[in-house]
């Protein structure tokens, strides 16, 4: 196997996978390389899956400025590739007359950014909007830019776009060390060695210890943890925007919002610890999560949570997107710090950091590629005719596996058989959402299991939950053995 | 596609209200659509013994009890799709998937709806906790052991201890696990004494009450659990952790019907019993939909299930046969102190065509009580009960020709001596 | 004279029951509020039953396991000893409700028998 590539990108997160559909445009032979099982299993994988208009972050910020350029490019890339997406607009509450002038200086700021569709509204106008908003809003800034995304389909599609144009994936493989040879870079791997002119370190929480494999000028990561609950489809129309209450030091605060796929996400806390593998839900958490989202809507139907989680932001002490070449080593470059807004920018530090690793390597485009990725099968969302036609010409499409999101046998089949297919229930889940509904799995997990038992050609009680040694089972019963 | 009576659901509920239904009226096309790959629903997976003791005064497992129901199907011309799962329902009208049909509605007279219930998860629960493999709900551990063949663990934790949990805690260890605790929230436990002494004390299994999971370690597969003795409120008190180092975590924390369809086609839902408001027939608020089994209220003897089905089925069957429609008075049936919830909750004497079965769940454990039944205010039953707990589901039965000539509410109480 | 404690399993006042004995003679029970505690006690601690329900390998089947049971209790001491028998038994497809899988299970005299179909795989 020829282990010498043109560019190593480490990790397959959003930023990662976005950046590798990027550079696939040029001629240039790419390597992503995860220490999972799989895309989407870290920061990307659990956040609150919101697009931001971009009014938070200091204007000139490299922050800023990816903000406002990923929502933009975000709005196309999500037709590109199929991703669910809402431009539904947020609401950051004011319920304290007081603090009024915090509202205008967001305001401000997002014009300063060139943030579009920006208005302050006053509380009659947003009791209108929204039915449930607490009895104390005062005003609140609107932005008609920013929406919701399913952050999964995003990943999956941006490295299934990039793998169709060429770049290699390789996973279960966790970098050890990066060695500068010649004018490249050995990285030793968990999963083997290989060889690059260029790495992009997009390694998330991470990004800091890659970073300082090679560099003097040493970086620090914080995880911030954030607890979610998820509630209930059957609490849409609870809110109909992302509500956020005005932001403090810490981060946004406790937002409320639809998911893309018609749930309720109340979260985050903002919670530093020293864990960049293990982000436990806890109880404060939760208690935090609850207390929070009751300030700004009323009556929030915590009882209906279908599930709990939480996620770490990668927070450099900076506090800033870290995007450049590292001075002290010459072809290696940064995505570090990658903290909110990190998915609504993913498309725009995509964008970036492609053009100055082909700068950098002199690379010029193919002379054809192909960024649309739009042939998974959904059957309900098919007109009669064409759902009717899909399931006669393949009837696993009109086998229902997961109830609670009505997602059939077809539908997890493809999510296995795909580029950079499922090959763990979580793998599944997040391509097909089969257990992500009320029961959490518990209808489908044996019957998902069956078929990826079946697909993979590999005994049932290989199958994991998220790789590794996370096995379901512990063998047959009326073993002898 | 047509029928005059759609049965959602092939599970203990379906099978007796189709029966029914087809014995009370042969000339009735019945149709059972099942969501998996065979007919008996839960049944199926619960192979320990204990039912059909009122049923056929035998005790038979799971899968010999809904055997005795789906081998009478061919002969009264039941027909049942399998791998078919119903999509919307609405008066007269059922739309369901299946691979050979693709999306399909079945037009027909009237609907009983069997869906069962769903497990409530961990996520329900806010267990906090890290997300590794090896936390299942008993009934999903159930299924694994017990139809894949497949152990879904070795050292094992056991959360509630409701009738599945219990099960789960002597089939795994009969399996060869090691289960080392039931933890049970409340007080008292929510299974049969039976059960405690059969599937817990026979193999040493200690059972903690007032006792709850406060964490869950592990990154890929579960290492431990925390566990902690609940005050009065269910609060954690600290000083009271404790770690069990296992594997795996079941959870048996509660059942909830699946009533998705139901709100959907907008039938009344009655918050105690999260199943529909039912009539003496087990009608829904929507006529001609009909509910029976764990879809209208959690039950723990599947011989009431199917009891209750039948009565569905049968009343299902007159719908379509009939044109008649109901004019008669209304009763509703109330939950003074200590009742939680009935079914029925309202009755049609005029509809009756025997003495009336209300069954009711209490709200805590009451001893040397009485169980109290009002017609309009005036105390017409007084029945001592030396124990009745919520696990346990009560009844009392009224006479029709008392229901013919009352007035106003009844009430169902229980009140302590 | 010896005593043992046991819990009533006949309803949900889990009643203790005291029961006195003298040799595998019953004297006494103590603590039971109704009748069926009593009759309950006598039985229990002379020879306790329990009917085990379980599965059982098949092959040539549609499926590979199959649920069965002993076809009466049998005496509660024997429960590990039949798990081990049915554990190293199997059994070949078809199989019909009430099959007797093993003829007498662990030497206690009971057969083990099928408690559902399972069809063959060529049907």
């Amino acid at each position: 196997m020829d282990t010498r590539y043109d560019v190593i990108i480490i990790g397959a997160g959003v930023t990662g996978c976005a950046i590798a559909r990027e550079l696939s445009r040029f001629d240039c032979k790419v390597l992503v390389l995860e220490k999972d099982e799989d895309v989407c299993c870290g920061t990307s994988k659990a956040n609150s899956g919101i697009v931001h208009a971009g009014y938070d972050a200091k204007p000139g910020s490299l922050k800023a400025k990816m903000n406002v350029r990923g929502n933009e490019m975000m709005r196309s890339l999500v037709s590109e590739l199929d991703i669910p997406y809402k431009q539904i607009g947020s609401l950051v509450v004011c319920t304290d007359e007081s603090l009024r002038g915090g509202i205008e200086e967001l305001y401000n700021r997002g014009i300063a950014n060139g943030v579009t569709g920006l208005k302050i509204m006053e509380a009659s106008e947003i009791r209108e909007l929204e039915p449930n908003i607490s009895d104390d809003v005062v005003c609140a800034l609107f932005a008609s830019t920013a929406g919701i995304i399913c952050p999964f389909r995003l990943n999956i599609a941006l490295a299934e776009c990039a793998n169709q144009n060429g770049v290699e994936f390789k996973f279960d493989s966790t970098v050890t060390g990066i060695e500068a040879i010649g004018s490249g870079f050995k990285v030793t791997s968990s999963g083997g060695e290989y060889c690059a002119s260029v790495i992009v370190n997009a390694a998330g929480c991470h990004s800091d210890e890659i970073h300082n494999l090679v560099s003097s000028k040493k970086y620090h990561i914080t995880p911030r943890r954030g607890d979610y609950m998820l509630l209930d489809r059957s609490c849409e129309g609870l809110v109909n925007h992302v509500i956020f209450p005005q932001p403090t030091s810490l981060g946004k605060g406790i937002l409320v919002t639809p998911t893309a796929h018609g749930n309720i996400l109340i979260g985050p806390t903002a919670i530093d610890t020293d864990n960049k593998d293990e982000a436990p839900v806890t109880s404060e958490g939760l208690a935090k999560v609850i207390e929070g989202s009751a300030k700004n809507i009323k009556g929030v139907p915590v009882k209906q949570v279908i599930t709990g989680f939480s996620g770490l932001r990668a927070h450099e002490d900076g506090g800033e997107f870290i995007l450049e070449e590292t001075t002290d080593c010459p072809g290696f470059f940064d995505c570090v710090g990658i903290e909110s807004p990190g998915l609504t920018a993913c498309p725009a530090v995509g964008e970036y950091m492609a053009s100055l690793v082909a700068d950098r390597l002199s690379l010029s485009l193919k002379s054809s590629w192909n960024g649309i990725c739009h042939d998974v099968k959904k059957p309900f969302e098919l007109s009669e005719k064409e759902r009717a036609e899909l399931i006669a010409s393949e009837p696993a499409y009109g086998k229902i596996i997961c109830r609670c999101e009505t997602i059939t046998e077809g539908e997890i089949i493809d999510s296995i058989r795909r580029p950079l297919g499922a090959r763990s229930l979580d793998g599944v889940k997040r391509r097909t959402r089969a257990g992500m509904g009320r029961c959490q799995g518990g209808f489908c997990s044996p019957r998902v299991m069956e078929i990826l038992s079946r697909e993979l050609n590999v005994p049932l009680d290989s199958i994991t939950k998220n790789g590794g040694s996370s096995k379901i089972l512990f063998g047959r019963t009326k073993d002898e053995s | 596609m047509r029928a005059d009576i759609v049965v959602i659901g092939g599970g203990p509920a379906g099978l007796a209200a189709a029966i029914a239904a087809a014995k009370e009226d042969k000339s009735l096309n019945v149709l059972i659509l099942e969501r998996d790959n065979e007919l008996g629903g839960i049944l199926n997976q619960c192979i320990h013994n204990g039912f059909g003791l009122h049923t056929f005064n035998e005790e038979l497992t799971g899968p010999e009890y809904a055997s005795r129901f789906e081998e009478q199907l061919d002969g009264l011309g039941i027909n049942y799709m399998l791998n078919t799962m119903v999509l919307n329902v609405s008066s007269g009208s059922v739309t369901a998937v299946n691979s050979n049909e693709g999306v399909f509605t079945v037009s027909c007279g009237a609907i009983v709806l069997c869906m069962g219930c769903r497990e409530r998860p961990r996520g329900a629960l806010n267990i906090p906790g890290l997300r590794p493999a090896g936390v299942f709900t008993a009934g999903t551990a159930q299924r694994l052991v017990n139809i894949e063949g497949y152990m879904p663990g070795r050292e094992v934790v056991i959360l509630g201890s409701g009738d599945i949990g219990l099960i789960m805690a002597r089939r795994m260890t009969l399996e060869g696990a090691n289960v080392k605790a039931v933890c049970e929230l409340m007080p008292y436990s929510g299974g049969l004494k039976r059960n405690i002494v059969q599937c817990l004390d026979d193999f040493d299994i200690p059972l903690l009450l007032s006792h709850t999971v406060i964490d869950i370690k592990g990154k890929e597969r579960v290492t431990s659990v925390v566990i902690a003795k609940v005050d009065s409120n269910s609060k954690p008190i600290p000083g009271t952790e404790q770690e069990i180092t296992c594997d795996t975590l079941l959870l048996s924390c509660g059942l909830i019907p699946e009533n998705e369809l139901s709100r959907a086609a907008d039938i009344k839902i009655n918050p105690a019993t999260n199943g529909p408001v039912v009539n003496e027939s087990f009608e829904t608020s929507v006529p001609g939909i009909f509910a029976c089994g764990n879809v209208l209220h959690v039950h723990d003897l599947v011989d009431y299930v199917s009891e209750e089905s039948s009565r569905a089925g049968k009343s299902a069957a007159r719908y379509v046969s009939s044109s008649i429609i109901s004019v008669g008075a209304e009763i509703r049936i109330s939950t003074g102190s200590g009742v939680r919830y009935t079914v029925p909750s309202i009755v049609r004497p005029d509809e009756l065509d025997s003495d009336l079965i209300i069954r009711f769940r209490s709200t805590g454990v009451f001893k040397d009580s009485y169980i109290d039944v009002s017609f309009n205010g005036s105390n017409k039953i007084h029945r001592r009960k030396q124990i009745i707990t919520p696990g346990e589901m009560e009844q009392v039965i009224l006479k029709r020709e008392d229901l013919l000539n009352i007035s106003g509410d009844i009430c169902i109480a229980i009140s302590e001596s | 004279m010896e005593t043992k404690e046991i819990t009533c399993i006949n309803c949900p006042m889990g009643c203790r029951l005291t029961v006195t004995m003298s040799g595998s003679e019953v004297i006494s029970v103590e603590g039971n509020t109704c009748k069926r505690g009593d009759v309950y006690a006598r039985t229990e601690v002379i020879s306790p039953v329990r009917t085990v329900t379980t599965t059982i390998k098949v092959t040539g089947g549609s499926v590979d396991r199959v649920s069965c049971k002993t076809k009466t209790p049998v005496p509660k001491d024997k429960i590990f000893d039949v798990m081990a028998e049915i554990g190293s038994a199997s059994c070949t497809a078809p199989v019909k409700i009430g099959d007797v899988l093993i003829e007498d299970c662990a030497g206690t005299g009971v057969p083990v028998v099928a408690t559902k179909d399972v069809s063959d795989l060529l049907v």
